[in-house]
């Protein structure tokens, strides 16, 4: 059993390791070991070249972390959390994202961001943002978005080896949470290929497709669901892992067999990674399969609100995935 | 038979090299200054006369292409900073690395592309530095990382390949280059701490020629000194109209950069004949008489030839005849660049990601698909 955190950390220490050219940075990654610990013990390891504490000036350690790309380093650059990003979201688009293809593939930036993205518990409106959506919109960049300790070891190796741009959206509630890690996963070359959902646990009647944290709680639901005879796909569903490219074929072929649709997210829901997934079965060859409207769950219309009662409902809960796979199961 | 006389001096009587007096620059934070004294031979002046003679003619046939309507979107001229690019050119190594915004034409020639492909990439040809995937902005080559469209947004970039060079160690210096007008950008004071804070060998360049957009720097800037505004890192003020000036600041800023010291910063005090663009006529926010005065009294080109035919490293038969040969580069280079086809449709779609494997990308609907190929 390996928790997120220490996934992470792994995943760092190996690239770290094998290749010089990585190295981290941004606000306290090196001497205060991460904000939320992920950097632990790698300053003391490798050193101030390697493992590098910025000011706080997003915008600028941004753009010097592409910049150093451009040349041919391989950073990470660290949000203390996606929100932050805001201040730097020029770099990561106009700088990162579409150099490659301006420069008609004379330049490639080989960087990964990344950072807890999303809810935390009672850090209030302007530390709960959720950014899947708006880093999933632009082309030129990987958007990905790991669930299990799986996931984000195996997803941060793959976006470290990746000569493109990635932003890896992370989560600070899995942070501290355990999952089973195989003997495969443990290995120094273990990779999640970047692109490809996976499947969580089979079923038959609904299929529930999630990125995250929520597709723990699609799990949960499956699991009330199962009792009560309804088979989910996906054991909490389809895992996407990866936001941009989306691997739309995985979820066309569940939705094929089960005729039934459920996005699940903790962004807000207008332009939502769960409107583009329906937009998508709408375009593709399952359209014809569903036997009802694709439905979407998400995190509620509004900032988040400090209260813990407010905040609950803000977020999407288990019983609100049983609600709405009921719902269109019509049951 | 009769013989035509070519030239009606012989290389002999010319001087091999000159020295000249160089405006002192002002210093920030420095106890000594570039020489007041540079030495040019006649082969680097021929050398910068050339490269400067062409970079204007190059400008101004863009001028041309632009109010034909064969060259469309933004288009912002270098005509009457070419000191500045060239000056900075043969004061560096070709291993050394210049990063600038928009105003990019001029340096993405002194940096090794040549005309037909800078043209081709203004014409939206497949020709074109970049394939017609940039155009006037986003101009690459190697060592040179553009070309930059958000104001600003080049001085972190150019830190950050500063701070690649130290990481390598191979003694090599990103040269990052801003105007006046982006010298108020918040990121360039993030970016002047961390490149102090962390030593890089990064020579911050602003060229200040007098307006941003159409904002002077009197209106813009609380202080103008925008040498000093690196605060904790030195700055020199270099009369960018004068290119002996331009790379004697340069080669001290290079050395001073090499050595370890950390970050300098140089302001060159240059002027630009057209409009911030050209969809500017430039006149509504200065006058003409301060664009004839410059053009008359500190054109750089002129400075050049001046001393050159004063010092008697060349005559001016000798420059007339660079210029017809200039002329017919440029001439040669806009046929190539109004003739070349467009990139196939096919291209639309390449280039998303680098080293990747084919993949597709939508078009503006759902069966409309391109290829993407690395």
């Amino acid at each position: 059993q390996v928790t997120v955190r220490d996934a992470l950390n792994q995943a760092l220490d190996e690239e770290l390791e094998r290749d010089e050219r990585v190295f981290l940075l941004g606000e306290e990654v090196a001497q205060y070991d991460g904000a939320y610990k992920i950097s632990r013990g790698l300053w003391k390891k490798y050193g101030d070249k390697r493992v590098i504490d910025t000011p706080i000036s997003e915008m600028g350690f941004t753009g010097i972390a592409v910049g150093a790309a451009m040349v041919g380093l391989r950073p990470v650059c660290e949000f203390m959390t996606f929100n932050f990003s805001m201040q730097a979201i020029d770099q990561v688009i106009n700088s990162a994202a579409k150099t490659c293809y301006m420069s008609a593939g004379s330049i490639a930036v080989p960087i990964v961001f990344r950072g807890p993205n999303g809810a935390s518990a009672g850090v209030a409106a302007q530390h709960s943002q959720c950014f899947a959506a708006w880093y999933g919109h632009c082309p030129g960049l990987k958007v990905v978005s790991p669930w299990s300790s799986e996931d984000a070891k195996g997803l941060l190796k793959a976006s470290i080896r990746d000569d493109n741009p990635v932003v890896m959206l992370e989560n600070e509630l899995l942070y501290g949470v355990p999952f089973e890690m195989s003997e495969q996963a443990q290995s120094k070359d273990f990779v999640v290929p970047i692109g490809k959902a996976k499947i969580e646990r089979q079923g038959t009647h609904v299929t529930l497709v999630s990125h995250s944290r929520p597709v723990g709680h699609c799990l949960e639901a499956a699991a009330v669901l199962a009792k009560e005879g309804v088979e989910c796909e996906g054991g909490g569903v389809i895992n996407l892992r990866t936001i941009r490219p989306m691997d739309i074929d995985t979820v066309e072929a569940s939705v094929v067999k089960t005729n039934h649709l459920v996005t699940v997210e903790g962004g807000w829901p207008q332009f939502g990674v769960g409107a583009e997934i329906c937009a998508r079965i709408m375009e593709g060859s399952a359209f014809n399969y569903l036997d009802a409207p694709a439905v979407r769950v998400t995190g509620a219309d509004v900032p988040m609100p400090y209260a813990k009662n407010l905040e609950d409902n803000c977020i999407p809960q288990v019983k609100d995935i049983i609600f709405a796979v009921k719902k269109t199961l019509n049951i | 038979a009769s013989r035509v006389v070519v030239a009606s001096r012989n290389y002999a009587d010319f001087a091999s090299e000159a020295t000249f007096e160089i405006k002192k620059c002002d210093l920030h934070r420095l106890e000594e200054g570039p020489s007041t004294t540079a030495v040019m031979t006649r082969e680097e002046g021929l050398h910068y006369y050339k490269t400067m003679q062409t970079i204007r003619r190059m400008e101004l046939k863009s001028d041309q292409l632009y109010k034909q309507k064969i060259i469309r979107g933004f288009c912002h001229l270098y005509d009457g900073q070419e000191a500045c690019c060239v000056g900075l050119e043969v004061a560096i190594k070709p291993t050394d690395h210049v990063i600038t915004a928009y105003r990019a034409h001029g340096f993405t020639y002194a940096r090794g592309v040549p005309v037909r492909e800078i043209l081709a990439e203004l014409t939206g040809r497949k020709g074109g530095c970049v394939k017609g995937k940039g155009g006037s902005m986003h101009m690459y080559t190697k060592n040179f990382y553009g070309g930059n469209g958000i104001v600003g947004a080049q001085v972190p970039l150019g830190a950050g390949i500063a701070l690649a060079c130290k990481y390598f160690g191979k003694n090599e210096v990103c040269f990052t280059l801003y105007g006046d007008g982006a010298a108020n950008q918040g990121q360039i004071f993030e970016t002047y701490n961390m490149a102090a804070l962390w030593k890089l060998p990064c020579v911050f360049i602003c060229e200040n020629n007098r307006y941003g957009m159409g904002t002077s720097v009197e209106r813009a800037a609380a202080s103008t000194d925008y040498y000093k505004r690196g605060d904790f890192i030195p700055g020199l003020r270099v009369d960018g109209m004068d290119i002996l000036c331009v790379r004697e600041a340069t080669k001290f800023a290079a050395d001073y950069c090499r050595s370890g010291k950390g970050p300098i910063l140089m302001e060159l005090q240059t002027y630009r004949y057209h409009g911030h663009s050209m969809s500017d006529p430039g006149i509504s926010y200065r006058t003409r008489e301060e664009i004839q005065e410059v053009r008359s009294k500190s054109d750089p080109i002129t400075l050049l030839k001046d001393r050159m035919v004063n010092s008697n490293l060349a005559s001016i038969e000798e420059l007339k005849e660079i210029d017809v040969a200039v002329r017919k580069e440029i001439e040669e280079a806009a046929q190539f660049a109004t003739t070349d086809p467009e990139p196939p449709l096919e291209e639309l779609g390449n280039h998303i990601y680098f080293n990747e494997p084919p993949f597709e990308v939508r078009g503006p609907n759902q069966w409309i698909r391109y290829k993407s190929v690395s």
